[in-house]
């Protein structure tokens, strides 16, 4: 993916979605040196200004994607900073938080300044990384938290894996309190896991190892009260379960400092695909019933679930390409994410487009402490323009990543990405 | 008459009819095992593979002697003498072996769905010969041709199968085939090995075995497998026996017509008590015997055997 400087940029004839005010207006955007300068109807373009064409286009600030996984460093045959940032990118997101379960772990501030400076060097999306909440993942003992921040960590999780011991949850979020991080939760009761298929209807049909939607519930629940105990922050990872819709919106409604996310395919998918034994369906935690799935929607309709994340996890086609049970779970999802919660969502008429692209832009900006998004003067240009009348098909060819483990391959997608503005650079797609 | 499908993967893809079609395939081959020779050239020519990821011996022979009754060649492969403890995946060994020239390839792996994941990348035909808790079509077509030969025919049968549902990939065949033979089927066990939602099957749940057992035609027995013991699936044993096993006690309250099926091997003195293989209705033995007819069936008709061959001999 190649970026052109753009010293003087005007995004003619397009419309401005500001997802902090929740609206939308027709405007031009001018930016000069990598700023934006001017926000207005009309801009006439001087000389020297290079126009982008916008007309019936969108454009709104970039996404940050605050659950993905880049592989980098100890599997880099799967994915690379450099690869991921970039299939980020091509997805509308200009930043990205990887989580920490790499080989070796990211549970120290070098390891955090590793990741950043990978980032930073390959150009693509910025790099706020995850660390560890536990040394090594093990859930045992507290990772240097307070060093990582000072390092760029932006959150805290043993994504992955779930912190089982109850007393080490509550060190964690008591602890982190001091940086005011969020805790991230990957809520999963181990003892009640037996394999990657939603325990029900389906996994009795196919005699595929299960796991309970409770085996999340109940993690979420426990979790949430120990929020409330410590008055920590807590946001629950990948969403995929009815009960734990419930649960978080009952936190919500005592005032718990909880947030949640939820991934396209959980919106998207159903426990009805496995019927293949196709493991592009295999995730963790597992596609759930259909229940489970409109139960997630009216979550992201009523806030209760606030973030939509990608959990991009690559993985090559030699590993995917096996037995149900012996592929590993999780397939990427970058470069489809905005055009499956674009359809789904807002042709679906579950989120207006403004509210749709604020779960991708300011409400994981505002949990994650990171600067404001808006398409104001006086800001930094991070945008993304957006052809939502765009039908395309997912290819292997066009995708990005090094990896191509997604079951939406070869479906046809609405809406798209059209070129991203990283400061200077423009980046068309 | 053929099958729609190139491969038997279960019994979910096969409707009423050519669940007939092969059972009634098997009763002319049951024929032929008892001649003199029990030997036709059906399938000469032919190769299979039996490709078995898991111990299994009655399974395996029962296959290889199918094969070799139609004069198919077949040859064994085991987990234990492959390449797979060095790595290989699945997707490998199949393509070797295809690579050898076989026409057919059987099947038994611990993983679900790993014949119809082997099917998507061999040209030849699979046949699952049981994968994980999932499927094993050609048991329960072995114990309709049994039920068959005894009972005449499944329609209205009332049909108990009794123990680890949850884990079974017999108890799916089974009730995938009986209900798509007209039989009514209910299954009886600890709630702990009954798996969500069985009720999609069409069968009826107990808890108790005495509230029902009393009800039926068909007792099919299902083997307790060792892991369960240790994995608080029941507390004992002991107490299993006493609510789940067929004691002779049982067996001899029941009316004489009522028969029973064993997928095997049997844990004699658990499931069932070591003297209920002395009564006639316990069909274990006949079962094993009508497994072969049924899997020459289901080669004869997924290898696309000469049909006029079979009355050779």
């Amino acid at each position: 993916m190649k970026a052109e400087n753009k010293d003087r940029l005007l995004l003619r004839g397009g419309t401005v979605v500001d997802p902090q005010k929740q609206t939308t207006r027709r405007a031009d955007v001018l930016v000069v040196g990598g700023c934006i300068e001017k926000v207005e109807t009309s801009i006439p373009a001087a000389e020297g200004t290079e126009v982008l064409d916008c007309r019936g286009k969108h454009i709104a600030p970039g996404f940050v994607d605050m659950h993905c996984h880049l592989r980098e460093p100890g599997r880099e045959d799967e994915e690379t900073i450099a690869s991921g940032t970039a299939a980020a990118l091509a997805g509308g997101f200009t930043r990205v938080c990887p989580m920490p379960n790499t080989e070796p772990a990211v549970d120290t501030e070098a390891q955090v300044r590793y990741q950043t400076r990978r980032a930073v060097e390959a150009g693509f999306a910025r790099v706020h990384p995850v660390g560890c909440c536990t040394k090594a993942r093990h859930g045992k003992e507290l990772a240097e938290i307070g060093s990582m921040v000072e390092a760029g960590a932006v959150a805290f999780s043993d994504d992955g894996s779930p912190v089982s011991d109850a007393q080490v949850m509550r060190r964690v979020l008591e602890y982190c309190k001091a940086f005011d991080v969020p805790v991230i939760s990957h809520c999963e009761v181990r003892e009640l896991v037996e394999g990657y298929a939603n325990e029900g209807r389906v996994s009795t049909r196919l005699g595929l190892k299960a796991g309970p939607d409770v085996a999340e519930s109940a993690q979420a629940a426990r979790d949430v009260l120990l929020a409330e105990f410590t008055r920590a922050r807590l946001h629950i990872a990948h969403v995929s379960a009815r009960a734990t819709v419930d649960i978080v919106r009952w936190a919500k409604a005592r005032g718990v400092q909880v947030t949640a996310e939820t991934c396209p395919h959980y919106f998207t998918l159903t426990e009805d695909a496995l019927a293949s034994f196709d493991a592009n369906y295999k995730v963790n935690p597992p596609l759930r019933s259909g229940d489970d799935r409109r139960a997630v929607v009216a979550g992201l309709a009523d806030g209760t679930i606030d973030v939509i994340a990608t959990d991009h996890a690559p993985h090559l086609k030699g590993e995917k390409d096996a037995e149900f049970d012996a592929a590993p779970p999780g397939i990427i999802g970058f470069e489809t994410a905005f055009s499956l919660g674009y359809e789904k969502l807002v042709l679906g008429r579950v989120l207006s487009l403004a509210d749709y692209v604020a779960r991708l832009t300011v409400v994981p900006r505002r949990i994650l402490n990171l600067p404001a998004a808006a398409v104001t003067a006086g800001s930094e240009a991070e945008l993304v323009v957006l052809d939502l009348k765009a039908e395309w098909k997912y290819e292997p060819s066009g995708v990005l990543s090094l990896s191509r483990n997604s079951p939406f391959l070869g479906s046809t997608m609405r809406g798209r990405v059209s070129a991203v503005l990283l400061g200077e650079r423009l980046f068309r797609l | 008459m053929k099958l729609r499908s190139r491969h038997l993967l279960g019994i979910e893809g096969l409707d009423r009819s050519e669940i007939l079609t092969i059972l009634d395939q098997a009763r002319t081959f049951r024929e032929v095992l008892d001649r003199t020779i029990p030997i036709v050239p059906a399938l000469r020519g032919r190769t299979v593979v039996n490709l078995f990821f898991e111990s299994s011996t009655r399974t395996a022979t029962s296959f290889s002697l199918a094969a070799s009754r139609l004069s198919c060649g077949c040859v064994n492969f085991s987990k234990a003498t492959s390449s797979v403890s060095k790595g290989e995946t699945l997707l490998d060994t199949a393509r070797n072996i295809e690579a050898m020239g076989v026409d057919g390839i059987i099947i038994r792996h611990q993983s679900p769905g790993a014949p119809h994941f082997l099917s998507r990348h061999v040209k030849a035909f699979v046949v699952n010969a049981g994968d994980g808790a999932h499927e094993h079509p050609t048991q329960a077509l072995l114990d309709a041709h049994t039920l068959r030969e005894k009972l005449g025919s499944l329609d209205g049968k009332r049909v108990l199968i009794v123990g680890d549902i949850a884990h079974s990939r017999v108890a799916r065949s089974n009730l995938l085939c009986f209900t798509k033979l007209g039989a009514k089927v209910a299954v009886c066990g600890p709630p702990t090995m009954i798996p969500p939602d069985v009720e999609q099957y069409g069968c009826k749940v107990f808890y108790r075995l005495d509230r029902i057992l009393h009800e039926v035609d068909v007792v099919n027995m299902l083997r307790v497998q060792q892991e369960r013991i240790t994995s608080s699936s029941f507390p004992t044993v002991r107490e299993y026996r006493a609510l789940y096993g067929l004691t002779v006690e049982r067996l001899e309250k029941l009316a004489p017509e009522v028969v029973v099926t064993h997928p095997g091997p049997v844990n004699w003195g658990v499931e069932m008590d070591f003297d209920v293989a002395e009564f006639s209705r316990a069909l274990v033995l006949p079962q094993v015997t009508n497994g072969v007819a049924v899997r020459m069936a289901v080669l004869f008709l997924l290898a696309g055997g000469d049909a006029q061959a079979d009355k050779a001999g």
